[in-house]
């Protein structure tokens, strides 16, 4: 059985404009161990759809789907009182900025300690030393020391590493980590991603990174889901999206950037024109169409899902006349 | 032309200091963000400026700004010191683009205004030419002209950085301080504020001072690359040869970091220690040997020397024994 299951999730929100489709109807499925980046830019979702797991969503943002169940349990129908038994405990998120995401006015050890003593009766004590034992393991020295000092006395890689170990106070089977290293320096952000790496392969946790940097989901993960408007536009390893992109967005996204050896050093690089569309109001057919250079009349109809080879799903129409392209 | 009139912009040994209070009753400790930094930029030449956050690349930005004063040594345009310069007179020929479109815009100024607003200060031209120069830049950064009367929230991010880029070129300047100017943006708009930058400086023979920490952006983008590390300078090459050869075991780190789209690379291993510097606790010998995964015993107590390369130079006690020949026995 799966750990996670997230079958055609929708998230509305409510505006005074109308209704503004920000998720509409992703399915994913996520084992023990594995690694799931869900890469798009901003305003594709990626964002809400992990709150939405979390059921951390805004309060005027509805969240509906045919099914989402973690371990078996589903999570439509849970209480409030079981979604917080599971938050933070089995479930645990990593914040993009950790310099907002940690009290100021609390010490480390003191936020750390929290996070197992809400979740589990135990002694301070215990959870003293859990706190130390796992701020060693992120790499942090001096942990005793660091135990008592404040979220301002310390940079903002050992912040960020201080938030990975609160996630795992509890031994979590699944981590949600938003951005977790773009507020990062590169050395860094190459430490702390070993850093989860290495306690995925510890822990056997399930771990879902949500980025725009396509370096890094090309690094860390086993499957990619790429979002644009809403939509898994494309999914399938990290190896199909990467080698072989076939939807447009994802082949456009992966011309956008420099790469070393690659790109021409000087000369213009590729570029997506256009903008992303506005999500509120009645959406219909491909949401990319307008920025497409190969759409059709057909695009503005429904779009199946295409798969070119088995576990690589492409949701675009025009898949034959890009082949002939290629 | 002979070689001085290539140099467009100038550092003499800058070095800037801040007092850093350390609590009511403690002595203020001297924090030194740029340290003896010397830099020549050649008339329409692209020089990025690479490091990590703290190294003192932003503080470097304001001082060739003229928004801060060094603590000691010299910046000069064109062979004028900046210091002995109008700060007026200087911004008509350095002029920045700052990294965050969200906050550099004032969010109650419509968009005419905005670009209008540098115009305005140096009191050129009337209101209706004002508007039509306006006009021209958005053509230019490709702006449509019905954004006139928009405000910035009702941008894009991409556009935004548009305004930031016409309002920093309306008023014809020499150099451009490009301050991570695609850092907040998302890849596909990257794309386009970089094709972008790289036009108008052919078009415009701008000079780019372009700060990053994106190195696969300063491959694609700079002509010659400055890494920094904890205020000083510690290698200068041309850009094909720092890539291709990096002397500076931290320029070494920073390009093993680059994380490129490639599912068959796992994530590189630095090397570098865990030990975060503090620069308000100065270490003996060379500033980055804490860190550096190759140090030598010479490297905790010897400030490193420069050792020249063919295209640039580094300093760095390992560099120096790579590059010149093994010493001869004095007898």
């Amino acid at each position: 059985m799966a750990l996670l299951e997230v079958q055609n999730l929708v998230i509305d929100i409510p505006t005074d404009a109308g209704v503004l489709h920000a998720v509409s109807g992703i399915s994913f499925s996520l084992e023990r161990g594995e690694t799931l980046a869900i890469v798009g830019e901003s305003g594709s979702g990626k964002s809400l759809t992990s709150l939405a797991l979390m059921d951390l969503l805004p309060r005027r943002a509805q969240r509906k789907a045919d099914r989402i169940a973690f371990d078996g349990t589903d999570l439509q129908s849970i209480s409030a009182s079981g979604m917080r038994k599971l938050r933070g405990n089995r479930m645990a998120m990593i914040f993009q900025e950790p310099m907002t995401s940690l009290n100021p006015s609390y010490t480390i050890g003191n936020q750390l300690m929290e996070a197992l003593t809400c979740h589990r009766r135990v002694p301070a004590k215990e959870a003293r030393d859990r706190a130390i034992h796992l701020l060693e393991k992120v790499g942090i020295t001096a942990a005793d020391k660091r135990m008592g000092q404040y979220p301002h006395q310390l940079s903002g890689g050992l912040r960020q590493r201080v938030m990975i170990a609160m996630a795992l106070m509890c031994g979590p089977d699944l981590i949600i980590a938003d951005e977790p290293t773009t507020a990062l320096d590169v050395t860094i952000q190459a430490q702390i991603l070993h850093l989860i790496a290495d306690l995925q392969k510890e822990f056997g946790m399930a771990v879902i990174l949500i980025t725009h940097d396509l370096g890094v989901v090309a690094r860390v993960a086993d499957k990619v889901g790429v979002m644009y408007a809403g939509r898994l536009v494309e999914t399938g390893s990290a190896r199909d999206v990467f080698k072989d992109p076939r939807h447009p967005y994802t082949r456009g996204l992966l011309e956008c950037i420099p790469v070393p050896g690659r790109t021409q050093p000087g000369m213009p690089l590729g570029a997506i024109r256009g903008q992303v569309p506005n999500l509120i109001g009645k959406l219909e057919g491909c949401a990319f169409r307008n920025r497409c250079d190969f759409a059709a009349g057909e695009c503005a109809g429904t779009i199946p899902l295409a798969a070119p080879t088995p576990a690589h799903d492409v949701r675009c129409v025009r898949l034959p006349a890009l082949e002939a392209t290629a | 032309m002979s070689s001085k009139d290539d140099t467009i912009l100038e550092l003499r040994d800058v070095t800037r200091t801040f007092r850093i209070s350390q609590g009511m009753f403690r002595q203020k400790a001297t924090l030194t963000a740029v340290a003896g930094v010397s830099l020549k930029v050649k008339r329409g030449e692209v020089y990025a400026l690479v490091g990590e956050s703290g190294s003192g690349k932003s503080t470097l930005a304001k001082m060739l700004l003229g928004l801060l004063p060094p603590s000691s040594g010299e910046i000069l345009i064109d062979g004028t010191p900046i210091a002995a310069t109008d700060r007026i007179a200087v911004a008509r020929r350095i002029q920045p683009i700052f990294q965050d479109p969200y906050s550099s815009l004032n969010p109650r100024k419509s968009i005419s205004q905005l670009i209008a607003l540098p115009l305005v200060v140096h009191g050129i031209g009337t209101s209706a030419e004002r508007q039509k120069k306006v006009a021209e830049m958005l053509d230019v950064v490709g702006l449509p002209r019905r954004l006139l009367d928009a405000s910035p929230s009702q941008l894009s991010g991409g556009q935004r950085q548009r305004v930031a880029i016409a309002r920093a070129l309306v008023m014809k300047p020499e150099v451009v301080i490009c301050d991570e100017p695609t850092s907040a943006l998302d890849v596909s708009v990257q794309a386009q504020i970089l094709n972008l930058l790289l036009e108008l400086k052919k078009e415009l023979g701008l000079t780019y001072f372009f700060i990053s920490h994106n190195l696969a952006v300063v491959e694609h983008l700079a002509d010659r690359v400055a890494v920094m590390y904890l205020g000083r300078f510690v290698e200068e090459r041309t850009r094909a040869g720092l890539f291709a050869q990096p002397r500076h075991p931290y320029t070494r780190a920073l390009l093993e970091s680059v994380l490129t789209p490639d599912p068959d690379l796992g994530v590189p291993d630095t090397h570098l220690g865990a030990t975060f510097p503090n620069p308000l606790t100065p270490v003996a010998g060379c500033a980055f040997h804490p860190r550096c995964p190759s140090a030598l015993e010479i490297c905790r107590v010897a400030p490193p020397p420069v050792a020249q390369q063919p295209d640039g130079w580094a300093t760095c006690h390992l560099a120096q024994a790579a590059s010149s020949p093994a010493p001869q026995p004095a007898h």
